[in-house]
């Protein structure tokens, strides 16, 4: 299945965060989000966020001045 | 409602103690200042980052909602029913507001009632003994709004009414000491939390109300976008003229950071020195372009070069160069720093 995509680049933290939440709350069970950001903020926020609603990382990738985050939406009910 | 601070993580805990399902929610008005100059300033970066909201709610165990009221908070800072505090805090609105969206998002989601960390005495605005019941009036929440902290000093409430919560197991805190939350963060085992009280709004900052300010009399009228009130976040501000204003970057990450606006200003940077990236904001009269230039080479490593090279350029990508001899660091007066 293909990624859904989400640009957050440019945007401070925690602005990212509320974007991927946004953009999960839009997805089914086992659908996956690709998240690309620059603030290197997110490295902690959006695993964190993923954790406290129970969504899986499951990619982390960093370039220079470019972060893309890989998330399983995980919504069992 | 989960700001980060070491209260809210106590409410909530002490709630939670009793049985009762609690999630998370915080609100992001634009001027929080959580990671964002740390997260611009390259000197920073080296610095742990954590959203401490996110981090309570962690602790917790607990799903947490992070709102957006960038845009209707607007209205809280431009015309706030209670005033301002010593700077352009609004504080009172700003809680009244908050405790609104909560109540509206609690009957949205079938939650029974709202629980803050507010304590009476706390805070010189929103958490006085006659304050604290406009909050509850005012949000519409009334007597849905529990302070678990300092509940056994407020009248009951409908949670405590109803069998919700023992009142009992709730708290008498009152006052600015914060001996007994931390002797409660000890008995929860919370060792690790965010230093409370005060520091979270880029609007309770003195250096920020002035910028702030600055920018509205400058545009003839009180109004912003998200991007200004970043911006008023980064860099040295200088106000030569009425009309226009240098935002200097002072180290690499500002200077990143401002480059990302590089299309929507006129922009210019030397290129004979290292130096800093400087946004032009506003209408350039005569002669300004060469003050601009002049100002940049002063913040430039060719402070005392006899010349500086300054590549100028515009939203519609013309370039200039201008070689301009530095302004001596005297002939800056000291109003034209915001």
């Amino acid at each position: 299945m293909t990624d859904t995509f989400l640009d957050a680049r440019r945007l401070l933290c925690p602005l990212p965060v509320i974007r991927t939440q946004d953009a999960v709350q839009k997805l089914r069970h086992g659908q996956t989000l690709r998240v690309l950001c620059s603030d290197p903020g997110v490295l902690h926020d959006i695993p964190a966020w993923c954790r406290v609603h129970g969504h899986e990382v499951l990619d982390i990738q960093e370039a220079e001045d470019e972060i893309a985050i890989r998330i399983l939406v995980c919504n069992p009910d | 409602m989960i700001s980060g601070g070491l209260d809210s993580l106590l409410a909530a805990r002490v709630v939670m103690e009793q049985g009762v399902h609690v999630e998370g929610i915080n609100f992001y008005t634009g001027f929080c200042v959580e990671g964002h100059t740390h997260a611009i300033r390259k000197k920073d970066r080296a610095r742990p980052k954590r959203n401490n909201a996110l981090w309570s709610a962690e602790q917790l165990g607990i799903k947490l909602h992070i709102v957006d009221i960038i845009d209707e908070y607007k209205d809280v800072v431009l015309n706030p029913r209670h005033g301002y505090g010593s700077n352009l805090n609004p504080c009172l609105d700003c809680k009244i507001f908050m405790v609104e969206k909560a109540h509206a998002w609690i009957e949205a989601n079938d939650f029974d009632f709202i629980v803050t960390g507010e304590v009476i005495g706390q805070r010189p605005m929103s958490q006085r003994r006659d304050t604290m019941p406009v909050i509850a009036r005012d949000s519409g929440a009334a007597d849905r709004l529990v302070r678990p902290l300092c509940a056994k000093n407020l009248p009951e409430t409908l949670p405590e009414r109803e069998g919700w919560l023992d009142r009992d197991r709730l708290h008498a805190f009152s006052g600015r000491s914060r001996k007994p939350q931390m002797a409660l963060a000890a008995s929860f085992g919370f060792t690790d939390y965010a230093q409370p009280a005060g520091g979270c709004c880029f609007l309770t900052d003195r250096q920020y109300s002035v910028k702030l300010a600055d920018l509205w009399q400058s545009r003839g009228r009180r109004d912003y976008e998200l991007d200004d009130i970043m911006l008023l976040k980064v860099g040295r501000h200088l106000r030569p003229r009425p009309g226009f204003k240098l935002i200097v970057g002072r180290e690499e990450g500002e200077n990143k950071f401002l480059e990302g606006y590089r299309k929507r200003f006129v922009h210019m940077f030397p290129v004979s020195h290292t130096g800093p990236l400087v946004l032009l904001d506003g209408e350039l009269g005569e002669g300004d372009l060469e003050l601009a230039a002049r100002l940049t080479a002063r913040f430039s490593k060719g402070r005392d070069a006899a010349s500086v090279t300054v590549q100028a350029g515009g939203p519609d990508g013309k370039v200039q160069t201008l070689d301009v001899v530095p302004l001596p660091g005297e002939d800056i007066p000291a109003d034209w720093y915001l």
